[in-house]
């Protein structure tokens, strides 16, 4: 569904992604693994047309993405919730799930969505009408993933949903991950905690500074040694 | 009594007239963080576009009330609104755009070289054209029969018509701006904009357009405030934009620079400050020569006192 070709990306004359290859294919969760630094971020800020690359391609079901605007992305079926969530905070709960939809016209559609939001994560339904800003780290994440189902994406993009959470916010994350997956939305996630995100994965790809290092099912990666020694921080 | 319910009444349409320019400050700096320091100039090109409609229309005069109010001041007020919007969204296209991520001094250089080539295109070029008058000094405003130099006399208080028209116009435009800010797709997505940009565009909405909106409904409302001038002062010309843009941007600021209710409050306490200090304080420091040191020092007052304006937000977040 998603193929990225020897995408570079830079800021300046600092290349963070130095020409990287992989691939979404549909109904899958994949997960991009690797330290501060290793271009994960860049890769999906890319993929959503916030950032031009230097060179490469991106592809969506054989349409070209790469050179697309962002909001323009938005309609071809992808939902980007970012890094640190970045909600709208002066905004309630119910606005900011609203400008999720922003693309869509279907009243009864929205309409629906909310409710299987809602119905999802209930302490969003009990605070709609509450200004976002007010929220825990764990409420801001159930909203940010709201927000970006609300586009009803065939692949959603995570950056970092288990940030700074607790153990169990982070399993009601990761449950809800595939929840969305059984649904039927392609999740392609960015993850620091490598345990969590390859239990769910199909498929891993490690980054370093910027290239893929190795690739694997998110199982064989589990028990790989050079994972589980730099991202599992197991003693071997 | 009646002088100070006069200059309260004096006050307000002036400080109606400082409002309505406001509000265009206030909504762009809200949404790029820019003070568009050339929005006096848009007010100004607003008042020629809406006397330009009347030579074209052939310089109607002698009218009947229903032909003026209905068809003569309407269209004056469409043409200063496609002058001003016009002339907005080139600027923001051409001057402002392409200097987004360029440091903020950058856009406010910008801005002052826009005012100045602005006041000189009107100055030097207006003129020119065949059947317009000289540009290079004030321009007489079209006298419309039945409302120029009209009045009602309510309690020992004169109201000019030109007054009501002000205060009618702020009262018409801040509720059809609020309407439009809180109800339809585009005021969300300038809401949305102006909080976080990149994450606007994550929600497929195209901030470029949600910003070009915003100086197009600055514009709207400064080219209101441009005809509200010339039916007020009897006429216009190229530098009127300069210091009705130094005040109405004092009012932005004085009420909180980035908030729509600010900017009125700001408007009308500015306005109302000038008129009765040209009223109540005594000797020569209260003559009209003295008005514009008043409403500048009122700014400095509040800037030392409430850097965040009457209305603003506590500035938290600041360094």
């Amino acid at each position: 569904m998603l193929e990225v070709k020897d995408l570079v990306v830079a800021y300046g004359r600092v290349q963070a992604v130095k020409g990287i290859s992989f691939s979404v294919e549909e109904g899958q969760i994949v997960s991009l693994l690797g330290t501060n630094g290793a271009g994960k971020t860049t890769t999906l800020r890319t993929i959503s047309g916030l950032i031009k690359p230097v060179s490469g391609e991106v592809w969506l079901d054989g349409e070209r993405l790469d050179g697309t605007p962002a909001h323009a992305i938005v309609t071809r079926g992808i939902a980007h919730s970012p890094e640190g969530r970045k909600l709208f905070p002066r905004m309630s709960v119910e606005d900011n799930l609203l400008l999720g939809a922003f693309t869509r016209r279907d009243h009864a559609g929205i309409k629906q969505d909310l409710d299987r939001v809602y119905a999802l994560f209930p302490v969003l339904g009990e605070r709609r009408q509450q200004p976002s800003g007010l929220f825990s780290g764990g409420e801001q994440q159930m909203l940010a993933m709201g927000r970006a189902m609300m586009s009803r994406p065939r692949l959603l993009m995570l950056d970092e949903p288990s940030m700074g959470l607790s153990p169990i916010m982070t399993q009601t994350i990761m449950r809800t991950i595939a929840e969305l997956r059984a649904s039927g939305t392609t999740v392609l996630l960015v993850e620091q905690n490598a345990q969590a995100a390859l239990t769910l994965s199909d498929k891993g790809y490690v980054l370093e500074v910027g290239r893929i290092m190795f690739t694997d099912t998110g199982e064989a990666l589990l028990r790989d040694d050079r994972v589980r020694r730099t991202y599992l921080g197991l003693d071997l | 009594m009646d002088l100070f319910a006069q200059q309260l009444v004096n006050g307000l349409s002036l400080g109606a007239l400082y409002a309505l320019i406001a509000v265009g400050y206030t909504v762009v700096y809200g949404i790029v963080q820019l003070i568009n320091f050339a929005h006096g100039e848009v007010f100004m090109v607003g008042a020629f576009g809406a006397y330009t409609t009347w030579i074209l229309m052939g310089s109607p005069s002698h009218l009947s009330p229903g032909f003026a109010f209905g068809v003569v001041m309407p269209a004056m007020l469409l043409g200063g609104v496609v002058a001003a919007v016009g002339t907005a969204l080139l600027m923001e296209r051409f001057a402002y755009r392409p200097l987004r991520g360029a440091p903020r001094l950058a856009p406010l250089i910008s801005a002052i070289g826009l005012s100045i080539a602005l006041q000189e295109a009107v100055r030097l070029f207006y003129g020119r054209i065949p059947g317009f008058p000289d540009s290079r000094r004030a321009i007489p405003f079209p006298v419309i029969d039945g409302f120029t130099g009209r009045s009602w006399q309510v309690a020992g208080v004169t109201i000019q018509y030109s007054t009501a028209f002000t205060l009618i116009a702020l009262l018409v435009c801040t509720t059809l701006l609020w309407w439009f800010v809180n109800r339809t797709r585009m005021g969300r997505a300038m809401q949305a904009t102006s909080q976080d940009p990149d994450t606007s565009r994550l929600m497929g909405i195209n901030v470029d357009r949600a910003i070009a909106t915003a100086f197009a409904v600055g514009a709207a409302l400064a080219a209101v405030a441009g005809m509200a001038h010339g039916l007020r002062y009897n006429n216009i010309d190229f530098q009127m934009g300069f210091m009705a843009g130094m005040k109405a941007f004092t009012a932005a600021v004085l009420g909180g620079i980035g908030n729509v209710n600010g900017a009125v409050v700001g408007g009308l306490v500015l306005g109302v400050v000038e008129a009765m200090a040209t009223t109540y304080i005594p000797g020569q420091f209260g003559s009209s020569a003295w008005k514009d040191v008043w409403a500048f020092a009122l700014l400095i007052l509040v800037l030392v006192f409430r850097p965040q304006g009457l209305l603003g937000a506590k500035a938290v977040d600041r360094a």
